[in-house]
């Protein structure tokens, strides 16, 4: 199906149990909807930054960075997104991911390995019975600027060759040319495209690229937007754009999903992607979702981190807190 | 009179002897032209072969001060002046250095060149407790005749270009260079041509004082070779003049700055002693006026 | 003994993020068992031999005896002082003047770890407050005012006649318990750049970092005397307010002891500024960027336990939105952390004093029996030393004390407005006039209520901000004169 839903509210959120009527009426229309996003409440910029700043000094140890260290490292979607990828490196990848530290059966494995549609066979079959799931980017990522059906295709391939979650891309230029419910039906089409035969669907998450979006208003507006449209994650970055995740952006976009299910009682995902890569961050990144979002989005379920090198990071913090010594490159494998 | 050559621990060990480079962007590199020119002290013996720097090297250094530019007039104005005082702290752990090459170079007895290095920097000094006074004395409220809340304050013009005093090698020099940056903008300095030697290891100084590379930049050489290429440079916003004694020379200068509307501060007799006032910080500072509304 | 703080609902099935106990380390800071005085360059025992004990308002442990300054003790501290500026410190260069301050404020960045631990365990504030607030901002202070010092003729602050302006000579100062450290640089900093010497007396619950401060002038080889430091209580600082031999009072307190101050200078040659309290209004209007306002609600009251004397105390929201900026505000105050205060994660300390708590306590009886409604966040608070919760009341009016008497504790009471004008005129409604937060998207809204509040500071968009370069100070009975800037230096010269 290339063409959009015509249909108004959009149907998306019909095995959801719909929205409030007032939610679905913000789609209704073009206008609708650029009255419904510019009338949501600003962000200071100063004031978000000083918030974020203030939960990152959160001084989190012993027992607790235990915690966390392990409930990060079982939130990560393991990364690889380049032009060289190779089922080689597809495959090393996810052993990685399904045994972080060979040296210790007790560490958690990641949440998923994320790739392009490509390779999705590949990380299929490496990751069968393991409980890693797969992720694949999508719609012409990381611009998105292809024609509708590409992306449609790009999406339907993926899902067809067996990803369990699907990270697409909105077209920026719509977003930022206000072209509103442009944006909105065609992560409908997304959705739509992740249904399955037998029923189910694959997990949709949506990437605003951040960076591109420039302002913290852009990025509260994006994600009612997306959320209104049903998407089960609302993830910062592709990683291939400066600034990719940050805390006080991150920071927007879980305040958002906590207004959203005080407003549907619908929980969405959070993920922050791209530049990531010391513990201690993904650490801060912890605290903020545990103190804004609140201790229901502490699980893999519904908070993820898209990262590569983040990993052997969380893996040498959680050998310190084990033997008590710092710990080097060396004694971390490569994927 | 320091002896020229001035061996450490004792006559009969041999010292090691400095190389005198160009710094640009936060590195010390020999002029791209490969050129060195000799440096004599006060007497007339040769002491160093300094670095002559090339149009070349000019234009690495206005790109390095330009790329710094947006940096360091972002920064805090108490930022800017912490950097200063801490350009003070180390100049003042230097002072016995930099007496030596003073005093070789301006043929200056030992305590005139001690005294001329504290004043060094105490000017550095004075100028750091400016950096978060300067938008107080010089910005302020309008009181226009009509519902507006208009201000105007002070900012940095940018990339300023100096030709440092040929005789003051290191008090002149200090006093041509903090003005400047204090306020946000970056420079590219010619240093004296005859003197050039304190100046390097002033920038010596610059970096190893937290100073953002590029945010200084100095060129040992000469003032008519190079200064026409930097007061004709379009990404040169402001030209200090106060170096270039031959007033043709600083005419034709003043001439072809003329062409992007430079800021110019001409040539003026510099009292080195007198509290140097505003005037300095001054001339390269723009000022911004802001009017907004007042009303429910 | 720490409350985690979260009380969203959980499914149950997700663990809770329990942050474990983060203290820092008390090993760095080294407090003596007593302390004398400190007068021209050194300590020394009280006339008396008369001492107090300083207690950690979070364990209630006594942390160590003060001397107790009488008047004898004072009249020293004074003609030190006196000698100091007739022989020493009036005939020095600004330039060196601000090179002593400058060391000062070296020193005191050195030592911030010391200085921080040693704050919070004699306040009562949290850690974090004052490694990141109350100790950079007291550096900065110096670091500002040491380049004053050289520049006072370019200050604007001028008469007809030509120079630098004079300093006044001796300064008789008296501070407050709520930030000690940096009360102390608002004090001392501009009065020395200025070319004054200064006798100051900390609060008597919070003397110590003011030992420590003349410690550090010792190490800055500050000339004898320029600094001296006389602790004890109300009658010390009467004592040394009403000394014939002090040109100039500086007090920081409440507006109870400004008056009886403003009495006992009158129709002396003394001058006098006096910062005094608040009973700030916080208006929140409809289009306010609503969580940072909630932010900036909290901030307000809650930083410091409330003891700061421009707190954000009146939240005054805009009537349709107030339940929704309500219900965020509650959702946050449950995630504050009460506890230890040198827990690195503590967001809320002790209450300064058993005196401070029981006034805290009686207003906000007063305020439920006058018929507010009162709310805390669950906590469990600790067993020993003096603690509050954070607390609301809605449902308050104009007339109720708590609306009109300041509180100085983690107190917020909430009003309602309609209209931008009915906003400004409760805003006003008060005696107090020291400062006023303002959060709407619009910017001509904001410069219109910032013209229209009564009010020596107009934070908008934001709350409790504070830097050497911005001036503070009262309106009516929140005192007159200003701290901070180009306009702070006027309280030190002639």
């Amino acid at each position: 199906m290339t063409t959009l839903s015509s249909s108004r509210p959009s149907g998306a959120l019909a095995d959801a149990g719909g929205l409030p009527s007032e939610l679905a009426q913000a789609a209704s229309s073009d206008a609708a909807l650029r009255r419904f996003l510019h009338g949501l409440p600003g962000v200071d910029q100063v004031g978000a930054e000083e918030r974020a700043a203030g939960l990152a000094t959160r001084s989190i140890k012993t027992s607790a960075k235990e915690f966390a260290l392990d409930l990060a490292i079982r939130m990560v979607d393991l990364t690889t997104l380049e032009g060289q990828d190779t089922p080689g490196k597809v495959r090393s990848l996810c052993a990685k991911a399904v045994r972080p530290d060979p040296s210790d059966a007790g560490c958690p494995s990641a949440a998923a390995v994320c790739v392009y549609p490509d390779l999705v066979p590949v990380a299929k079959e490496a990751l069968t019975g393991s409980g890693v799931l797969v992720a694949s980017v999508a719609t012409a990522f990381p611009s998105g600027r292809a024609a509708l059906e590409v992306r449609l295709a790009d999406a339907r391939a993926a899902v067809a060759a067996g990803a369990d979650e699907v990270d697409m891309v909105i077209d920026r230029g719509a977003f930022l040319s206000g072209r509103y419910l442009q944006v909105f039906d065609e992560i409908v089409a997304v959705r739509e495209a992740c249904e399955r035969s037998d029923g189910s669907r694959a997990h949709l998450k949506v990437i605003f690229e951040t960076g591109e979006l420039a302002t913290y208003d852009n990025v509260r507006r994006a994600a009612w937007l997306a959320m209104i449209a049903g998407a089960d994650f609302i993830k910062t970055s592709t990683g291939k754009v400066q600034p990719a995740a940050t805390l006080p952006v991150t920071l927007v976009m879980l305040e958002a999903v906590r207004d959203f299910r005080s407003a549907t009682g619908r929980m969405v995902g959070v993920k922050p992607a791209g530049g990531i890569r010391a513990a201690k961050d993904s650490i801060r990144y912890l605290v903020m979702v545990n103190e804004v979002a609140g201790p229901d989005w502490l699980d893999p379920a519904w908070f993820r981190f898209g990262a590569s090198s983040l990993l052997n990071d969380l893996l040498m913090q959680r050998m310190k807190l084990k033997t008590g010594r710092y710990s080097g490159p060396d004694y971390v494998t490569l994927d | 009179m320091t002896p020229p050559s001035r061996s450490t621990g004792g006559s009969s060990r041999l010292d090691v002897r400095k190389t005198y480079k160009l710094f640009i962007g936060g590195a010390f590199p020999r002029s791209e032209s490969g050129r060195s020119y000799e440096v004599t002290d006060a007497a007339g013996r040769f002491w160093a072969n300094a670095a002559q720097a090339s149009r070349k090297d000019a234009r690495d250094a206005v790109a390095a001060a330009r790329k710094a530019f947006a940096g360091w007039a972002g920064r805090t104005a108490y930022n800017r002046g912490q950097v200063l005082y801490r350009v003070a702290e180390v100049l003042e752990g230097r002072h016995a250095q930099l007496s030596d090459e003073v005093a070789r170079s301006e043929g200056l007895g030992r305590r005139q060149a001690e005294a001329t290095v504290s004043a060094s920097v105490d000017r550095m000094v004075w100028y750091a407790g400016w950096a978060d006074k300067i938008a107080q004395v010089v910005g302020g409220a309008n009181p226009v005749a009509g519902p507006f809340f208009d201000f105007s304050f002070p900012e940095p013009t940018g990339v300023v270009a100096v030709l440092a005093p040929q005789e003051s090698s290191l008090l002149g020099l200090v006093s041509v260079i903090a003005p400047v940056i204090v306020t946000g903008n970056t420079a590219v300095v010619v240093s004296s041509y005859s003197r050039p030697l304190p100046a390097v290891t002033f920038s010596e100084v610059l970096a190893t004082s937290d100073v953002p590379a590029g945010v200084v930049n100095l060129l040992t050489g000469s003032a008519a070779e190079i200064g026409p290429w930097l007061a004709s440079h379009l990404d040169v916003n402001g030209l200090d003049l106060t170096g270039v004694d031959d007033p043709d020379l600083a005419r034709s200068l003043e001439e072809s700055a003329a062409d992007n509307l430079k800021r110019v501060r001409r040539p003026a007799p510099l009292d080195l002693d007198a509290d140097p006032g505003i005037g300095p910080m001054k001339a390269f500072l723009e000022t911004k006026t802001v009017w907004h509304p007042i009303g429910i | 003994m720490v409350s985690t703080g979260s009380t969203t609902a959980s499914t149950g099935s997700t663990p809770m993020f329990e942050y474990a106990p983060a203290p820092e380390s008390r090993a760095v800071v080294d407090i003596a068992s007593s302390y004398g005085l400190f007068i021209d360059g050194e300590f020394t025992d009280p006339g008396s031999g008369r001492s107090f004990k300083t207690i950690s308002p979070a364990t209630e442990e006594v942390l160590a005896e003060v001397a107790e300054a009488d008047a004898r003790d004072v009249d020293r501290a004074v003609k030190a002082a006196r000698r100091a500026y007739s022989r020493t410190w009036s005939k020095m260069s600004g330039r060196d003047r601000g090179k002593y301050l400058f060391r000062i404020a070296r020193i005191i960045q050195e030592r911030s770890r010391e200085l921080a631990v040693l704050e919070s365990l004699d306040n009562g504030k949290p850690i974090k407050e004052s490694r990141d607030f109350d100790v950079p901002t007291a550096a900065a202070h110096f670091f500002y005012h040491a380049g004053w010092a050289d520049k006072l003729g370019y200050a604007g602050l001028s008469t007809a006649e030509p120079g630098a302006p004079k300093p006044l000579g001796v300064a008789g100062q008296v501070i407050p318990w709520n930030f000690p450290l940096l009360m102390l640089a608002w004090k001392i900093a501009p009065a020395l750049a200025c070319g004054n010497t200064v006798v100051l007396k900390p609060a008597e619950t919070t003397p110590l970092t003011a030992l420590w401060f003349a410690q550090i002038c010792q190490q800055a080889e500050l000339p004898p005397g320029v600094v001296n430091i006389v602790t004890g209580a109300g009658e010390t600082g009467q004592a040394l307010v009403g000394h014939d031999d002090v040109d100039k009072v500086a007090f920081t307190g409440s507006t109870e002891v400004g008056r009886q101050i403003a009495r006992t200078v009158a129709g002396s040659r003394k001058k006098v500024t006096l910062e005094l309290g608040g009973k700030a209004a916080n208006v929140v209007f409809d289009d306010a960027p609503v969580d940072q306002a909630v932010e900036g609600i909290v901030n307000g009251i809650f930083f410091n336990q409330g003891h700061v004397c421009c707190a954000g105390s009146r939240l005054l929201v805009q009537e349709s939105v107030a339940e929704e900026v309500l219900e965020r505000l509650k959702r946050r105050m449950a995630t504050l952390r009460i506890g230890d205060p040198l827990d690195k994660n503590t967001d809320v300390g002790a209450i300064n004093s058993a005196q401070q708590l029981a006034k805290i306590t009686e207003l906000s009886a007063a305020g439920e029996t006058e018929g507010a409604d009162r709310w805390s966040p669950p906590c469990r608070l600790p067993e020993h030393g003096f603690w509050f919760p954070p607390t609301l009341f809605t449902g308050v009016s104009q007339a109720h004390r708590i609306a009109r008497e300041e509180i100085f504790g983690p107190v917020l009471s909430v009003l309602t407005f309609r209209t931008p004008d009915e906003a400004v005129a409760k805003a006003n409604n008060t005696p107090y006039g020291l400062s006023a937060g303002v959060w709407t998207e619009k910017g001509s809204r904001i410069l219109w209520m910032a013209e229209r509040l009564r009010a020596g500071v107009v934070w908008a968009n934001t709350f409790n901000k504070f830097d050497p370069t911005s001036p503070f100070g009262g309106y009516k009975e929140s005192g007159y004169g200003r701290e901070g800037g180009r306009h702070g230096l006027e309280a030190y010269l002639q």
